[in-house]
């Protein structure tokens, strides 16, 4: 079935979920990711699923901690103060090693925050959230296609690594409409060999488990944890660059944001400015790569994020102080308007710019 | 020559970590001779805890996860829900299951998660060293209470079974005590029919296990059986709280 079909975001990943294999759905309803758990609780007993409202974001995740663990493709979702509660749980599925798909659809905070659109979970989503030197993959989708296809691959990530995957979207994300294609309906497989299914005629016994009380023993846990996530660097980074090639200027901003930076791109084009946009799909990994390319080439770089800034520190980092990097955002659940953008940029234009 | 007594298959022949005098052993000898009667080793998936028993899963020939601190009932509902012909059961301590877990005992209970619980109750924190647990008894020394469980300050100790038994998913309670040998046969009946309520997809099923703590308690380990028998049988009654069928 490759039909265009009109899709609002958070049933889009719901549906994408269903096509990727995902037969388990633990949730608990915070807006504005209600859509999601809504669906799946319609939608996955239609094609032999469980979804279930746990009692908490915390019994959620750990739900997908013991259907991951037995083998299933599980997922939960939530929303800033839920993926909160939900770090725990990341935390052991990565020291346990278990796969799963977590999405948020990030909203304004500190606290309780509002429900408006935010981007200002991007350090809990890259720095780890929860406790010990852990990973996952953050995929950063920018169009409800993306928000499918990433999905849909979130799953494959995660089974490939047996890691937890997190895709971050935002409330509007979540909200907005857009015509998607849906991929295939994945076949459901049966468990792995290290799931806990109960030994069905196994010899051995198989265990789920993050505890090395041996400091030596957590040491080496840890060093082949290290291993995968330089593998994940290695082969999981994804970016998309716009008009760059003759970019005197790049704008970087991911995610809704992204769309937005956009318009500016092509408005400020017109106008005769060369500018371009970088942005990253993932979040972690983050591109190194662009940064070097363009480091050479441009004049700066300014980030624009619905925060106060956080992914700009990952931009500095990238850059490693070759041209200057600048920030503007908006944050709370204000969206930032694409005017504001460009000026943003013609003043770091003028203050920068020249210099070669 | 016939052998009268064995260890049970579904034991490990590793040497357990728990203290000398512990009734953590004799649990769970108890529950490898229901999965052994049962013949529930192929089909078995226990939940570790946090707690003195987080090794648990060294101990048991059976399939395992070790769960974060509380959260083995939600765990085992993952697994469960993922493999209905399982047969699932979660091993939890007092601080585990009725402090930070409190949450996830209440709703895998009122869902009537078609698991089985075997909950020991040794009024303590063992293995952090003996602190003050929900199920302290009031006037007992912790190092968290030095002069003793204060009622005004701390609350009184809670009740799982009798708060539990209202719940209607709930299939099978009962509470037992491993002091004395007749208690401890007591124990092994309430553990059997906790995983046949499982079997048979009665529901939620739940064993609680008065225990001793010898070494928290600061006691020789007669000296605490004996304890268990004259202080927390008086405020922790035994007997079947629930039984399959009864509460429709």
């Amino acid at each position: 079935m490759s039909d265009l079909q009109l899709f609002k975001g958070n049933e889009a990943v719901g549906e994408a979920a269903v096509r990727a294999g995902c037969r388990h759905f633990f949730g608990y309803p915070i807006t504005p990711q209600n859509e999601l758990p809504e669906y799946m609780s319609w939608r996955l007993p239609e094609v032999g699923g469980v979804f279930l409202q746990a009692e908490s974001e915390v019994a959620a995740i750990n739900m997908v901690y013991g259907a991951g663990g037995a083998g299933a493709k599980a997922m939960t979702s939530s929303s800033s103060p839920g993926i909160s509660l939900k770090q725990e749980g990341i935390s052991f599925l990565a020291g346990a090693e278990i796969p799963g798909v977590i999405v948020n659809m990030v909203r304004g905070g500190p606290g309780l925050g509002g429900i408006q659109p935010a981007q200002s979970d991007y350090f809990q989503a890259t720095r780890g959230g929860g406790h010990g030197d852990y990973r996952t993959v953050v995929l950063g989708p920018a169009s409800l296609q993306e928000l499918v296809d990433m999905t849909y691959e979130a799953f494959q990530i995660a089974d490939r690594y047996r890691n937890p995957v997190m895709v971050v979207g935002d409330g509007v994300m979540g909200q907005m409409m857009e015509p998607v294609v849906f991929p295939d309906m994945a076949e459901v497989t049966d468990p792995p060999d290290w799931a806990t299914t109960g030994k069905r005629g196994r010899d051995n016994f198989n265990l789920i488990n993050s505890l090395y009380l041996d400091p030596e023993e957590l040491w080496e846990h840890n060093r082949k944890l290290n291993d995968k996530y330089r593998q994940m660097t290695e082969k999981e980074v994804r970016w998309e660059t716009r008009a760059t090639d003759d970019a005197d200027f790049a704008f970087v901003a991911y995610g809704t944001t992204a769309r937005i930076v956009q318009k500016a791109v092509e408005q400020m084009r017109e106008d005769g400015h060369a500018v371009g946009l970088v942005r990253p799909q993932t979040l972690w990994p983050f591109p190194q790569e662009p940064f070097d390319e363009l480091s050479d080439r441009v004049d700066g770089f300014r980030t624009v994020e619905m925060s106060l800034g956080q992914m700009v520190e990952d931009v500095r980092l990238a850059v490693q102080g070759r041209v200057p990097v600048q920030f503007y955002g908006t944050t709370g659940g204000v969206m930032p308007d694409y005017r504001d953008i460009i000026s943003a940029m013609e003043e770091m234009m003028r203050k920068v710019g020249g210099r070669r | 020559m016939k052998a009268v007594y064995e260890k049970p298959k579904s034991l490990t022949d590793v040497v357990t970590h728990y203290c000398p005098g512990c009734t953590h052993g004799v649990a769970h000898r108890l529950v490898a001779e229901v999965i052994d009667d049962l013949k529930l080793e192929d089909r078995a998936v226990g939940i570790a805890s946090v707690g003195c028993s987080v090794f648990a899963y060294d101990y048991f020939e059976v399939d395992f996860q070790q769960a974060a601190h509380g959260r083995a009932p939600a765990v085992a509902t993952g697994i469960k829900r993922v493999h209905p012909d399982s047969v699932v059961f979660t091993y939890q301590g007092d601080g585990d299951l009725a402090s930070i877990g409190a949450a996830e005992i209440v709703h895998a209970a009122m869902r009537g998660e078609n698991i089985t619980v075997v909950f020991i109750n040794n009024a303590i924190y063992g293995m952090t060293g003996g602190q003050m647990a929900p199920t302290t008894l009031v006037g007992q020394k912790a190092s968290t209470s030095p002069a003793g469980r204060d009622p005004d300050h701390s609350g009184s100790p809670i009740r799982v079974c009798e708060m539990l038994s209202t719940l209607p998913g709930v299939a099978y309670l009962a509470r037992v005590s491993c002091h004395d040998a007749r208690g401890i046969m007591s124990a092994k009946r309430s553990i059997g029919k906790a995983f046949q309520t499982q079997l048979d997809g009665e529901g939620f099923a739940l064993v609680e296990i008065l225990s001793n703590c010898p070494t928290n308690w600061g006691m020789s380990p007669v000296e605490s059986l004996e304890w268990v028998k004259e202080h927390m049988v008086r405020y922790y009654p035994l007997g079947e709280f629930c039984t399959p069928g009864e509460g429709e």
